[in-house]
């Protein structure tokens, strides 16, 4: 997937458009992220003045959740359930087997839902169901 | 004709948008008239993709199909009821679904998700129609009497939180769903809002006219996000329709609907760290008191409640709180809606009255382990719960026999294992996961599992006999300090995993091999 750079004037419009909600600091950083694919280091200060809150609660959550990066995302990331019942059916093995056998970004998530038609994974957004390397590769065409 | 393929999440992640083309361009190149609904699923997941046509006013079920199948069906006449290798007859005879009791679960996967008229004509918002001909205090008595308790793993009666919250004085009052569905094998939360949304915004309408709160939130993971579009959706088609917003079905109360997404973390299941979520701060616990019921959601009264607590509420309203607690044994009343996930030939949901046996429903409904292999382990309520042996199948599934069988209910998954699973390495995993989840706030949790990863690291490494037995006895005293010094079920319950491996298989932790 690809993003816009980086534009402070963007941000500030979308951060101009919570406004209006009563805790915004978590949705500001999900909604540059989703637009930007991360949460660039500018952001920090600008959701801070904003929201007239300080830069540290920002960055206390910025720092919480796994989910937000700081980093510009990759073209492409795989993400590999690593939870008990998708280890029942061969997690481990297969996140190992991913993990070089694709030009990806390949990282671990904790319960992706599809516990019955496990080991699950995400591939750019998508949810694949018995998953292997070779349905992986196959989504990355 | 109407011929019905799935859209959730889980048959779409196994090829379900491929046979809906598949189906789509076979019907026009022979010139077949159809209607297709992309329905949700129905929760026989190991059936899936389920494709159903409606025959004569009865729907017939074929699967598990692959979008190479469709060639075949039409061949068929599938479209007419037509037999085929994969003809599973009427689905609602499929033994699966017929040894089942939906309650909660019954308009699941029948309808497209957003069909409101589907719904009511399926019973939908009959249990609000009751709701507001009673007062709020007989709604509040209806839920007590049906002895719903919450579903999300705790297992507090729902109707006490209500009533809580009914009786605190003040300006503004909050619903919150716990959609923040993080157990591992746990996934009817997800199927509910996604294949039948309107009975959570019904369950949560109704407890919001019920205590006098005119805003609910519900908090759904950002892992589900077909379930946050499916809930927007409704959203939308409620608030249009005058089931939302303002004045609703001409009652006089008010009650808006948002939808607030996770971003990554499981202790923000835990509902006080929820409610700092959705207040957009660090998911860092709450100590309580104050309870939430009394200062929750930006220090107001709030109910709390787990998605398929809520989404139970319609049916009580409905039928009856009788009816419901009819179902059910002991102190565990109604029906539960299982999760059978992992190493497992039959997975899916499974929605029956509490009081089945572990055995009749893995081998029962489950059919046992999906490789083959003989079961080993069975870890049921998601991270934080008990695994289970062999020799534990009789236990009776409810809140009351899974602790006295020394595990917990949890949110209702169960995970099998066959015998390839490592317990040492599973209760090393709990304990890893519990310190990449652990919000940080108390030590036992924090500082603990790390600790417990160590040393559990040290017991299957170990060539020692007198070392392994040293490491054994510490880890059993950082499991007590752990749950009886952590301040939620984070910390307190990632012993239990780590305690019932190593009791209920010693053979696992007994080193490396020599």
């Amino acid at each position: 997937m690809t993003y816009p750079v980086w534009d402070s004037q963007v941000a500030e419009s979308i951060l101009a458009s919570l406004a209006s909600d009563p805790g915004p600091v978590l949705i500001s950083l999900q909604a540059l992220q989703e637009h930007f694919g991360y949460v660039h280091s500018e952001a920090v200060a600008l959701i801070a003045s904003t929201f007239n809150v300080s830069r540290a609660d920002v960055h206390g959550v910025l720092t919480f959740y796994h989910e937000l990066r700081t980093t510009p995302a990759p073209e492409h990331q795989v993400h590999i359930c690593a939870a008990e019942a998708c280890q029942a059916m061969g997690a481990r093995s297969l996140q190992s087997e991913v993990e070089g056998a694709v030009s990806a970004e390949v990282s671990k998530v904790y319960c992706l839902g599809n516990c019955a038609l496990a080991p699950a994974a995400v591939v750019d957004g998508k949810l694949i169901g018995r998953a292997t390397l070779a349905k992986i590769v196959e989504e990355l065409k | 004709m109407k011929i019905f393929v799935p859209n959730d999440s889980a048959a779409r992640s196994i090829g379900a948008d491929a046979i809906a083309v598949a189906i789509t361009a076979e019907a026009a190149k022979r010139g077949v008239a159809i209607e297709l609904v992309r329905n949700g699923t129905r929760g026989a997941l190991w059936l899936e993709t389920l494709v159903e046509v409606e025959v004569g006013g009865e729907r017939i079920a074929y699967g598990p199909t692959t979008a190479d199948d469709v060639a075949s069906l039409f061949d068929a006449k599938f479209y007419e009821g037509g037999s085929h290798p994969l003809s599973l007859g009427a689905t609602e005879k499929i033994e699966w679904f017929a040894k089942q009791d939906r309650v909660t679960f019954s308009r699941v996967g029948v309808n497209s998700p957003l069909d409101l008229e589907g719904y009511i004509s399926l019973g939908g918002y009959a249990g609000l129609k009751k709701a507001l001909s009673l007062s709020a205090d007989a709604v509040v008595q209806e839920v007590l009497d049906s002895g719903l308790r919450g579903r999300g793993g705790a297992g507090f009666p729902a109707g006490i939180k209500w009533k809580t919250v009914l009786g605190a004085q003040a300006d503004q009052k909050y619903v919150c769903c716990n959609a923040d569905e993080g157990d591992s094998g746990t996934f009817a939360d997800r199927i509910l809002m996604e294949a039948d949304p309107f009975t959570l915004i019904e369950g949560m309408t109704i407890a919001g006219t019920a205590v006098g709160a005119t805003i609910g939130y519900i908090y759904i993971r950002s892992e589900y996000p077909d379930a946050i579009a499916a809930m927007q959706g409704a959203i939308t088609v409620a608030t249009c329709a005058g089931y939302l917003g303002k004045n609703i079905c001409g009652s006089g109360n008010d009650f808006d609907l948002h939808v607030r997404v996770g971003a990554g973390s499981y202790v923000c299941g835990e509902e006080t760290a929820m409610l700092e979520s959705i207040e957009g701060k660090r998911g860092v616990i709450r100590s309580k008191p104050p309870l939430p019921a009394l200062a929750g959601l930006f220090g107001k009264p709030t109910i709390i409640n787990n998605v398929l607590t809520l989404a139970s509420v319609p049916a009580i309203l409905a039928d009856g709180a009788a009816a419901y607690a009819a179902r059910g044994v002991g102190r565990s009343l109604g029906t539960q809606i299982f999760q059978l996930a992992g190493n497992i030939k039959r997975g899916g949901i499974v929605e029956t009255g509490f009081g089945i046996t572990l055995d009749a429903l893995i081998n029962g409904f489950g059919g046992g382990t999906f490789t083959g292999k003989p079961l080993r382990a069975i870890q049921i309520g998601g991270p934080l719960g008990a695994y289970f042996g062999v020799e534990k199948l009789d236990v009776s599934m409810d809140y009351e026999s899974l602790i006295a069988a020394g595990g917990m209910l949890g949110h209702g998954g169960v995970v099998l294992f066959d015998e390839s699973v490592n317990l040492a390495e599973q209760a090393k995993f709990a304990m890893e996961f519990c310190s990449i989840e652990s919000c940080g706030k108390c030590t036992p949790c924090r500082i603990g599992s790390t600790r417990g990863v160590e040393t559990i690291v040290k017991i299957m490494s170990s060539r020692d006999a007198a070392e392994i037995a040293e490491q054994k006895s510490l880890l059993l005293d950082l499991c007590e300090v752990m749950r009886d010094g952590s301040l939620c079920a984070m910390g307190g319950l990632t012993p239990l995993p780590v305690k019932s491996a190593l009791e209920n298989f010693p053979s696992d932790f007994e080193g490396a091999a020599k």
